[in-house]
């Protein structure tokens, strides 16, 4: 009990700290943050995997969120008919030709001598395949985008409850993982963060601009929800007469009946937006509690020991007979399809798929400071510093007004030099981000949680 | 004479708006590569310390601006560069004293420094931000054009135009200018070759009584002038936004491992692959080819090889494939 004494306490703060912010600003807000401390969690259990477990850097977790996010939009929008009627049949034959480049290439690659008439070969498939692919797609990606471009304008999902979604994402994520695996797991440590964050970029810039594929920058929005709507609840009478019973000691002090029912009234509303965030954080929960004991399994697992040889000492867990390559090509995609499960989660949260917003600083570096600041090598950390930057980051800007306004109340309130300062506070939590990253790294480079190993 | 106004169009639409892009990226990529070759690290800050250098040069321009100092047709930023480039190497020693160099001795692995680079990144965003604000904007003063399209066609009859911006012939000029100096520093003074000595075998050096601090804090000075010539170059030509700089990164490292990373000369030219590669393959070429075809085979599609949205897609797509099959870059990388 005593060893888990630090990592109790972490948590302990956290909780109230999210609890405090329940108290005096609003029980929305807080749940709001903690809905999204934990998707920041499975994110960074998904980073922690790679780089605590392995020690491979993966810059391209902006990517995998996207992905998991366009998993969310494929299962839950129910099929566009007329779209699929108008082009449906080319892209699924574009799908074909693109299986049969890759499997042509494969062939060539296994089945010639390496030679520059190989390469050859391999250039005028992947050329020739593109440009059939261009002559197929065009004409179809043209008609789909024109049926009903302001509402649809794509081929639509599959009309699945979203939450399928979550392990689509995961087997999403997956696949891209295990393309970027094979290409550049090889490269030295900061070529693959490099290769890795520019990976992410394509695909971004490819869901950004393929529209029939999830409409691009015009946004999918009203994703189907797996919890209530906060207006068919308002409407329920088990749940309202729950608010009432919540809230008795409140409405017993309101005399009137009229007052009492607008006062009753103004609870559901309130109450109904808790409770669908409470739905959330159930469910979001159950992810994080499932992936935790999983993943701590695996640690303490004769595979995690394995892993843990090779991320320590790549050449002795070689010679040891251990196949350092398939492994590390395993727990890159592990890594990336929890990050994957994480994407649908925010996306299934949010209802909405905006590929536009996805950015490296908010997806990939943040992230990294999560993985960081809470401690590599340990899930318990992992998830702590998902939730403590989170947190900071959504209050970074009340801390930085509330800091600026005790430093400069010596200034008036017209001061130029600190009404600057009261509209960029903003940006402070860039500053808080980096400062607590340098201070971690230099002082406490293992995080907050450092990883333990018990030697039996 | 169509083959004429096909090659007007060509240079007008990509060989110049690529020759200026690419400059850009090469004195990025230079800094790039100088870090990576010397300090041993990939700087993931690259793009923030060159948008901090351009706030500064914004800055004082705007206070030569309220003096009524002014170039003339130059554009006064000129004239707050070299102020710039002595608070970026200010700036760049701080860091390095306070963040880098305990890392540097404790001989941390370079992904550590790589890491610790991402916190300068953010702090530096922070600062640029709140001191100047996350808004779009120019700075460029004096004459905009030195050849406008309408008097190019009443000058030689054509039907093309060939605009030619002076922030364009600005940026060609002083990347030479800045360029050549630096490999005449690196290649004829001592200092220079001391530099790519300790680049080349660290410990050889320290052997041959190389001060190891003196090259450090040498290479930080190269970086700053770098980093703020470029990023006032970019922002003359274009427009200066912070987040437009920090993924102006991307190429730029991209720019730096096509060239051989650690290569000077190799990033150099690497700046002028991946902005003529973004540029060839986003273009349209269907203006193009109905003046060189004749009329009945006239192209009815763009003929555009990738929509414009992808201009940043080509040039990953082009690191992806280099690492791939010369993952040490097309000059080879690691000397300096």
């Amino acid at each position: 009990m005593k060893q888990y004494a630090n990592v109790i306490t972490a948590y302990i703060i956290m909780i109230f700290l999210i609890i405090m912010v329940g108290i005096f600003q609003s029980w929305a807000i807080a749940l709001t943050i903690l809905n999204f401390c934990l998707i920041s969690a499975v994110m960074t259990m998904g980073a922690n995997i790679q780089w605590g477990y392995a020690g491979l850097i993966n810059f391209g977790i902006m990517g995998y969120t996207a992905l998991g996010g366009l998993a969310a939009v494929l299962i839950s929008v129910p099929p566009v008919r007329e779209a699929w009627q108008v082009g449906g049949l080319s892209m699924l034959l574009c799908l074909g030709i693109i299986v049969l480049i890759v499997f042509s290439v494969r062939y060539v690659l296994k089945n010639f001598q390496k030679s520059k008439r190989k390469n050859i070969y391999i250039a005028s498939i992947i050329i020739a395949g593109l440009i059939i692919l261009r002559i197929v797609s065009g004409p179809a990606i043209h008609s789909i985008e024109a049926v009903e471009p302001a509402k649809t304008g794509f081929l639509g999902g599959l009309g699945l409850p979203i939450i399928f979604s979550w392990i689509a994402g995961a087997f999403f994520a997956g696949g891209l993982a295990y393309i970027i695996g094979k290409i550049a797991l090889g490269l030295r440590a900061d070529y693959l963060a490099i290769a890795t964050l520019l990976i992410s970029e394509i695909v971004i810039s490819v869901i950004k601009h393929e529209d029939w594929l999830a409409r691009g920058v015009k946004n999918v929005i009203g994703l189907k929800r797996p919890v209530p709507y906060e207006v068919n609840l308002q409407s329920e009478q088990w749940f309202i007469d729950l608010v009432a019973k919540w809230n008795s000691g409140k409405l017993n002090l309101i005399s009137g009946a009229e007052e009492k029912q607008a006062a009753l009234s103004q609870f559901v509303i309130e109450g109904s937006s808790v409770f669908v965030k409470l739905c959330y954080s159930g469910l979001f929960i159950i992810v994080v509690a499932i992936l935790l004991i999983v993943t701590q399994k695996a640690l303490y697992s004769p595979w995690g020991r394995m892993m843990r040889a090779i991320r320590d000492n790549e050449e002795a867990a070689n010679a040891m007979g251990k196949n350092v390559v398939k492994q590390h090509l395993l727990i890159f995609i592990l890594g990336s399809a929890i990050v994957g499960i994480a994407g649908a989660m925010m996306v299934t949260h949010d209802g909405l798929f905006t590929p536009g917003s996805y950015r490296p600083m908010r997806y990939t570096f943040l992230i990294w400071v999560m993985v960081i600041i809470g401690g590599s090598g340990n899930n318990f950390g992992a998830v702590l510093g998902g939730f403590a930057v989170w947190f900071l980051w959504i209050e970074a800007a009340p801390i930085a007004l509330f800091l600026i306004n005790l430093f400069t109340s010596g200034l008036a309130d017209t001061n130029a030099f600190k009404l600057h300062l009261i509209d960029s506070v903003p940006y402070f939590r860039f500053l808080m981000m980096g400062i607590g990253l340098l201070l971690i790294m230099r002082y406490r480079p293992k995080g907050i949680l450092p990883e333990k190993i018990n030697i039996k | 004479m169509d083959f004429v106004n096909a090659t007007i169009l060509l240079l007008n639409y990509i060989f110049v708006p690529a020759l200026a892009y690419g400059s850009q990226l090469a004195l990025g990529a230079i800094f790039v590569t100088l870090i990576y070759g010397i300090l041993r690290f990939a700087n993931f800050a690259t793009g923030d310390m060159m948008s901090f250098g351009t706030m500064v040069a914004i800055l004082f321009t705007w206070y030569f601006q309220s003096l009524g100092i002014n170039l003339g047709v130059l554009p006064t930023a000129l004239l707050a560069i070299p102020f710039a480039i002595l608070f970026m190497i200010f700036y760049m020693l701080t860091i390095d004293k306070f963040v880098f160099s305990y890392y540097r001795m404790k001989k941390s692995p370079p992904v550590m420094l790589a890491m610790v680079s991402i916190g300068v990144m953010f702090v530096t965003q922070a600062v640029v931000r709140i001191i100047i604000g996350p808004f779009d904007r120019r700075f460029f003063d004096g004459e905009r054009f030195i050849l406008k399209a309408n008097q190019f066609k009443e000058m030689t009859g054509l039907n093309e135009g060939l605009t030619i911006k002076s922030t364009q012939v600005l940026t060609i000029i002083i990347t030479i200018i800045v360029v050549s100096i630096l490999f005449w520093f690196l290649n004829q003074t001592k200092t220079g070759k001391s530099m790519r000595a300790y680049s080349d075998n660290e410990d050889l050096a320290l052997l041959s009584g190389i001060d190891p601090k003196r090259v450090v804090m040498i290479t930080w000075i190269i970086a700053g002038i770098l980093a703020t010539i470029g990023g006032v170059l970019y922002g003359l030509d274009k427009s200066f936004k912070p987040f437009t700089y920090f993924n102006n990164m991307l190429p730029i490292f991209a720019a730096a491992i096509v060239g051989g990373i650690g290569n000077p000369f190799g990033a150099f030219l690497g700046g002028y692959v991946i902005a003529f590669s973004e540029i060839f393959l986003t273009y349209a070429y269907k203006k193009f080819f109905m003046y060189v075809l004749p009329e009945s085979m006239e192209p009815d599609s763009l003929l555009q090889l990738l929509s414009t949205d992808y201009k940043f897609a080509v040039s990953f797509s082009i690191l992806v494939i280099v690492l791939l099959f010369r993952p040490s870059g097309i000059f080879k990388g690691k000397v300096l």
